[in-house]
């Protein structure tokens, strides 16, 4: 595994050569928030940002994918029988990933990818994908990621961490996929002793001065039905306006709904994003709904997050830490005190 | 890599109309790929995605029997957009089936045992396939006493009536049918609630387990029968229902706690049940 130097200039030029090997995404700046794009032509990277208001789960997962396409055309010999959308899995870069949404593929990784059944579009978009990670040298005032698992110079799940160093970046290649990556650049230097005690002492100073400190330590060894048939339910959801906007911004939700669509005589089958903060998504065909009520589909999505995924895989919470649904929810409802009362419980 | 989305193609061979409201149509599908029909290998109690272009897909219970070869049998209720769109299709059209999907009864645990069977209105499908596949001469001695208790709201709304004709004829299996009322003079079996006349026919819980399929209301009434009776929680078994789409659980919408109805379901015991947050 090897460390390389790069100016910042020569950063963005590698980035811009190795695009005809890889369909690279990186953030970019767009009015007062950053979003990943594909680097084309035009497109001008910007490294200097906190985090992406949406985060990058789109680029594995859209929110709105095509599954099957299908003819309704009567005369067809295989009118109604529904064929594989074509997809493009050809190599892609994910460069300036935080730490945090690079631990919520892993989270998201055992929904879709399990012993039982493999979805095949996740699957083979995210092994098709390389992630470059960037460390975060300003955390949010949100961000808890050291509390679930996480820490804002997390390597795990990366292929290559880099660390900003002000004038230049230092990229440290951690797997065979990285490595060749940064092969491919042709560009920087070997870095040198001083550069590595840089991004050492950066690490050590922004770890020391980051310190969120929400506990779910108990979590796990609650009983289901006490957490469920918690006090607080009604006061947590009392202000939700049911908006969707924190599963739609989370990197760890996964729900999704499928939708057939028709135009003349070409249809298909597409999955969308889906939300348990909607009545319709448990909505039965009897008229019957499980969760008609908001409290219960609040509770659903903390229940989710940081109970039953505890119990079923054993190792931590559904949540990675970014904070995108404390910073962005229009009421204030704060997973992390949310937390608290659970663990607490 | 196996896509576990995509339906096979099957092709619609018979659709019978099962009860008087109209409301229920069995389809009997044929598969159009050879070779489907092995994959599509399944047990009593588990379901499919039934899968119509251009309109969708519903999750329904398997309701012929994996004893039954060359075709297998759905018997759907006329709800939604799908199944409307279903009950309007005739023998010829092509559409698919995905699966089979979730989990079974426990048919390893039942071997041996007496098995009572209490299915209320139109949830006897599975049922169906559960007593076809019992009674199957291969497996008919595996089992002991068959009871079966199924009830609708009128003769006309009872499915399958031509078979449970039969199966009233047979020594190895015993029938107690009934429908909530009648006008009809010459109906010669029960009149009452499926919960009661389990309590009057079915006299013990002894070396048995129960198998109950019917509307929320008739679940619940039945808790305190087979109590009553000592049916331990661990040999209730119940079939439920929710809102599903991918059936495999993956998509997240059908989950009771940390389960899946659609993957580690549709089956659970009432012991199971007891453990999961009530939704």
């Amino acid at each position: 595994m090897k460390t390389t130097s790069f100016t910042k200039q020569e950063w963005d030029e590698a980035l811009q050569g190795l695009s005809d090997s890889y369909r690279i995404f990186v953030p970019i700046r767009e009015g007062d928030f950053h979003m990943f794009r594909p680097l084309e032509n035009g497109i001008k990277p910007d490294f200097d940002f906190q985090n992406t208001r949406i985060s990058p789960k789109s680029i594995i997962y859209p929110q709105s994918e095509r599954m099957f396409e299908y003819t309704l055309e009567p005369e067809d010999p295989e009118a109604n029988i529904l064929k594989e959308a074509p997809k493009d899995y050809s190599p892609r870069a994910i460069v300036g990933i935080r730490p945090c949404d690079v631990h919520a593929f892993r989270i998201v990784q055992r929904n879709f990818d399990n012993p039982e059944f493999r979805d095949p579009w996740w699957v083979k978009h995210f092994e098709s994908t390389i992630l470059v990670g960037l460390g975060c040298n300003r955390p949010c005032s949100t961000c808890f990621c050291t509390s679930v698992g996480g820490g804002p110079f997390h390597e795990e799940g990366l292929d290559i961490m880099v660390y900003d160093l002000g004038d230049r970046f230092l990229a440290k290649s951690l797997t065979e996929k990285g490595e060749d990556f940064l092969n491919k650049t042709k560009a920087g230097a070997p870095a040198d002793q001083p550069a590595l005690q840089a991004a050492e002492d950066l690490k050590e100073s922004v770890e020391k001065a980051f310190n969120p400190n929400v506990t779910m330590d108990h979590l796990h060894e609650k009983a289901v039905l006490d957490l469920f048939n918690a006090p607080f339910w009604e006061e947590v959801a009392f202000a939700c306006i049911n908006c969707g906007t924190c599963t739609y911004l989370c990197p760890t939700c996964w729900c999704f709904d499928i939708q057939d669509e028709v135009f003349a005589k070409q249809g298909d089958r597409i999955r969308n994003w889906d939300s348990c903060m909607f009545p319709l998504f448990t909505l039965e065909g009897s008229g019957h709904n499980p969760r008609t009520k908001k409290f219960q589909r609040v509770r659903q999505r903390f229940m989710h997050k940081l109970k039953y995924y505890v119990d079923k895989y054993q190792d931590g919470v559904q949540c990675s830490g970014c904070g995108r649904c404390v910073r962005y929810c229009p009421v204030n409802i704060d997973i992390r005190q949310v937390a608290a009362l659970m663990n607490e419980l | 890599m196996e896509n576990p989305y995509l339906p096979y193609p099957v092709r619609i061979d018979e659709v019978i109309t099962e009860t008087e409201d109209k409301n229920l149509k069995t389809f009997k599908f044929v598969f159009i790929n050879p070779g489907d029909e092995e994959k599509f290998s399944y047990r009593p109690g588990q379901f499919a995605e039934l899968s119509i272009a251009g309109k969708g897909e519903i999750p329904i219970g398997i309701a012929s029997s994996p004893t039954e070869k060359g075709f297998v049998k759905f018997t759907v209720n006329k709800v939604g957009l799908v199944s409307t769109y279903l009950h309007n299709m005739r023998p010829g059209n092509v559409m698919g089936i995905r699966g089979p999907l979730g989990n079974w009864y426990p048919w390893e645990e039942m071997e041996g045992k007496n098995v009572v069977i209490v299915g209320g209105g139109f949830a006897f499908t599975t049922l169906r396939s559960s007593i076809v596949y019992m009674l199957h001469p291969e497996n008919r001695p595996k089992f002991k006493d068959i009871k079966v208790v199924y009830g609708a709201r009128t003769p006309g709304m009872l499915l399958y009536k031509d078979e449970l004709k039969e199966w009233e004829q047979r020594d190895d299996i015993e029938m107690h049918i009934t429908v909530d009322g009648t006008n009809d003079p010459d109906w010669k079996y029960n009149v009452g609630y499926v919960p009661p006349i389990t309590e009057q026919k079915i006299t013990s819980a002894e070396n048995a387990i129960a198998i109950v399929c019917g509307p929320p209301i008739v679940i619940k009434m039945m808790q305190p029968v087979l109590a009553k009776l000592n049916f331990p929680p661990e040999r209730i078994i119940l079939s439920l229902e929710k809102r599903m789409k991918c059936g495999i659980g993956i998509c997240g919408r059908c989950n009771l706690g940390d389960q899946y109805v659609c993957k580690d379901g549709p089956v659970f015991s009432m012991a199971q049940l007891k453990e999961l947050p009530p939704e």
